[in-house]
């Protein structure tokens, strides 16, 4: 029987990179899905506006590990196999688009009321409108909520382990699997999540104080 | 496309869906219950408690919150049966939910606390309440009534992550789920079913806090106004 020694560990901390690639994989898709959303939620046309609240309540309404699941195993049986990494990352990226969105449609309505006059008087059409007035002070507001998401993100990558890809919560399984001491082992997995969620918990924490004090 | 979706499974194993969202609501209601008495004590203790004691719910507030809730269930599954404490697999799954729903409760019932002003505290004290009534009347009613939609939508969070205790095989819904859909080969139908199941679960949810809203905090202040 092995023993967990430097071996196991080095391995845990390569498969640390596969939920790094992925949570980047979430943040970027997530990202595109979620300012569309964001755009939609607070459109002119009604029917976009549904659309995007609807999606919204579903996704944030079903677990995540079913929509996994969907987009694995149901994908797969309709005869689109998709591979572990593309069906994680798409779902991953359903997920942190409908929470992403949800977070910035609150930045942009956040943004005074006035500044939609002004822009208005000053004869900016509705895309220069967001462009060069309404979006970027909404950034300001959304940065410290968007970091603290990716700590979301970057958890929820390890349900990606139950449908086989080897990121670092699978890492541990396999490792235990021929250790069998899972109380260390997945202390250790639980640690390196740790060192990759505390920084982005800090970070949040301090951006957040210090848009408290601008204001 | 020739894929055709056919619901007939349901026919006969709808009962097993059925008694898997039974198991989740009792998980789900449980954790949550014992959850909350969690949070709220160590909330207290973050604000009003010793400073070692304060040091050490930030410590737990912080590795719970930064670690994923799939690894937590392990560590207590696996990880305590290894060092010899066997539990079953819903009593794992409780106990994670529980630690893990705690955790949260606490830094929002910490928020929630620290906006209750000094004033209050003292006026009750003028009016003769002793510290129990003070802590429940004045600061946690209070306290709770303003960071009760975040308290809510974490406890709806929480009803979906449950789906996570599947994997140490509790028979859950998701379990459920797992298990038909390898019984039917009917992946996609039987996912969408649970996925419509979590839905109204999520929607009763929201429902019942919001009713058990209106009888906690009778005056019906618009949530999230200031207290005078």
């Amino acid at each position: 029987m092995n023993h967990i020694g430097p071996n196991q560990l080095i391995y845990l901390v390569e498969a640390a990179r596969w939920t790094i690639l992925l949570s980047l994989i979430a943040f970027a898709g997530g990202s595109v899905l979620g300012l569309a959303l964001a755009l939609a939620r607070v459109s002119k046309i009604g029917a976009l506006r549904l659309l995007a609240s609807g999606y919204i309540q579903v996704i944030q309404g079903t677990p995540l590990l079913i929509v996994l699941f969907l987009s694995y195993f149901g994908l797969g049986i309709m005869g689109y196999k998709l591979v572990p990494l593309v069906a994680a990352g798409l779902s991953l990226t359903l997920y942190a688009g409908a929470f992403l969105g949800e977070i910035w449609r609150g930045c942009i309505e956040a943004v005074a009321k006035t500044q939609w006059e002004a822009s208005d008087c000053l004869g900016l059409n509705r895309f220069q409108q967001y462009a060069y007035v309404i979006l970027p002070q909404a950034v300001r507001l959304a940065i410290p909520p968007t970091v603290g998401f990716m700590v979301q993100i970057v958890k929820n990558t390890s349900l990606a382990s139950v449908i086989g890809f080897v990121e670092l919560a699978r890492a541990g399984q396999i490792v235990n699997n021929s250790t069998f001491e899972p109380f260390v082992i997945f202390t250790c997995v639980a640690a390196i999540y740790f060192a990759l969620c505390y920084p982005l918990s800090l970070a949040a924490r301090a951006l957040e104080r210090k848009s408290h004090a601008a204001k | 496309m020739s894929y055709v979706l056919d619901f007939s499974f349901m026919a006969d194993k709808w009962p097993a869906f059925v008694a898997g969202a039974w198991l989740t609501i009792q998980l789900t209601v449980v954790s949550i219950s014992l959850g909350f008495v969690v949070g709220t004590v160590c909330g207290l203790v973050r604000v009003y408690g010793h400073p070692l004691l304060r040091r050490l719910v930030g410590f737990y507030v912080e590795v719970i919150r930064n670690t994923p809730l799939l690894v937590q269930i392990f560590i207590v599954y696996f990880g305590l049966s290894s060092l010899g404490l066997k539990l079953s697999a819903e009593v794992s799954a409780i106990i994670a939910l529980v630690v893990n729903m705690g955790a949260y409760t606490t830094e929002i019932m910490r928020a929630g606390i620290q906006s209750i002003s000094r004033t209050q505290m003292e006026a009750a004290d003028c009016l003769g309440l002793n510290r129990l009534q003070t802590i429940i009347h004045v600061v946690l009613l209070p306290a709770m009534e303003r960071v009760y939609p975040a308290l809510t939508s974490q406890f709806v969070l929480l009803m979906l992550a449950s789906s996570i205790t599947s994997q140490i095989s509790a028979e859950e819904l998701t379990a459920t789920a797992n298990l038909v859909q390898s019984d039917t080969y009917r992946s996609f139908e039987v996912y969408i079913v649970v996925a419509v199941v979590y839905l109204a679960l999520s929607a009763l949810y929201r429902f019942a806090f919001w009713a058990i809203g209106l009888v906690l905090f009778a005056r019906r202040r618009r949530l999230g106004t200031a207290l005078q």
